[in-house]
């Protein structure tokens, strides 16, 4: 039977993916962001997953103009890194696992989650970051990988308790997913920032680490925050941790915290980083 | 389980210095956002630098959106609808930053932006509500 053995969140900022690119990870500004990431980068090496699930959010690269869904499972073969205005980033393509999407996909909807598939979509900085910051420059990614898009950008988004199901909704899927597999769920974006207004720059330091160490150890009560207060406690766009909260919910009761990081500022925007191992 | 933490969306106009992308707005700008959309490829991006103002008569924006474009004024053209996920397409066509993208809606200039942020950016303390002043 599948398994979910552990889980990833880290903020996806597109200026770390271009730091990335550019060979710039020993300047002053990104050494010390860069460094956060070494922990997993060697964990990853004996944690090595089958599939990741990742959720993360289209930047407008893929969905958001014609089409605006809450859930959406990329179902194609594989996905090609988006041109977001400046080239595409030069990274592997993204090798979707379809026996496991197609199950999940099922699973979540005889759920009741109402997912939509999307059958052809390049994937953005929101999917690509992270896997470059977990598996550094490779030719290949190391495991198949099956995204999973959630609407952060249009009001109103779905809610952290929604998020909170659909992450344990995730878990009892794979669970029932017949083959062998060693699956970890990655939720990706945040964590407080705002890119809009008078108000953009905002970080809310007290925020999210609360956010950070209520996620390992009471995370149930990170349900409870209202998009409202997302907004206004951690910017317009700080509202992505949501994402951190299917991940959080797919591992289950309790996790073994590997690993947590957090810095500001990388470009616009305050960076946190979790590995955590599932405990059942 | 008990609903009581939900809120009305009128309550999301109730933050200083913020604008929050909903369906009106998402519509408003639909033309606008096909434009910006269509600068994630490098012939467009070329044809809309070589003539912008021919570039953008291609999409059916209002006048006002188009002007907003040409200025590069990020602010007018959130007020018009648009979100910066598509508006920063824009930027990137320009060789901005993010930052320097996102510090332009900020009252401050870029320089002043930067330095906030390496101090740990904006607080949130007397921004979070314009009913409650905290």
């Amino acid at each position: 039977m599948a398994r979910i053995s552990g889980g990833i969140a880290t903020s996806h900022v597109p200026a770390i993916g271009a730091a990335f690119d550019l060979g710039k990870t020993e300047e002053p500004y990104w050494k010390p962001i860069f460094e956060g990431y070494e922990y997993v980068k060697e964990w990853i090496k004996d944690n090595t997953p089958d599939v990741v699930i990742l959720i993360y959010n289209d930047h407008a690269s893929s969905l958001m103009l014609d089409i605006v869904p809450t859930f959406a499972l990329g179902f194609a073969e594989k996905f090609e890194s988006a041109d977001e205005g400046w080239g595409r980033r030069p990274v592997p393509v993204v090798e979707n696992h379809l026996d496991l999407a197609a199950h999940v996909a099922e699973q979540l909807v005889i759920d009741e989650f109402d997912l939509t598939l999307i059958n052809e979509m390049d994937v953005d900085h929101g999917c690509t970051v992270p896997l470059s910051l977990v598996f550094g420059d490779v030719e290949k990614w190391p495991c198949k990988v099956i995204p999973l898009a959630v609407n952060v950008t249009q009001f109103p988004t779905p809610s952290g308790e929604r998020c909170w199901k659909l992450g344990e909704a995730i878990r009892n899927a794979v669970k029932t997913f017949p083959e062998d597999l060693n699956v970890q769920v990655w939720g990706t974006g945040g964590m407080s920032h705002q890119l809009q207004g008078t108000r953009a720059g905002l970080i809310n330091e007290e925020f999210d680490k609360r956010f950070l160490e209520l996620l390992a150890h009471e995370p149930e009560e990170l349900k409870y925050i209202t998009r409202l207060e997302y907004l206004r406690e951690a910017g317009t766009e700080g509202i992505e941790m949501i994402m951190w909260l299917i991940m959080r919910a797919a591992l289950g009761y309790g996790v073994e915290e590997k690993h947590r990081f957090y810095r500001v500022p990388a470009s616009n925007t305050a960076v946190g980083h979790v590995v955590y191992e599932a405990k059942s | 389980m008990p609903r009581t933490r939900l809120y009305s969306l009128d309550d999301l106009d109730d933050i200083p210095g913020t604008k929050v992308f909903r369906a009106r707005e998402s519509r408003q700008a639909y033309h606008l956002h096909k434009f910006c959309m269509s600068l994630m490829k490098e012939e467009n991006r070329k044809a809309f630098k070589a003539d912008e103002r021919g570039y953008l008569d291609r999409y059916d924006m209002t006048d006002e959106q188009k002007e907003a474009v040409l200025e590069r004024n990020l602010t007018k053209l959130i007020e018009l609808g648009g979100n910066m996920y598509f508006l920063v397409k824009i930027a990137s066509t320009d060789g901005w930053s993010a930052q320097k993208a996102v510090s332009s809606m900020s009252g401050m200039s870029a320089e002043e932006y930067a330095q906030m942020m390496l101090a740990g950016g904006r607080s949130p303390e007397g921004l979070r509500s314009i009913r409650d002043k905290n």
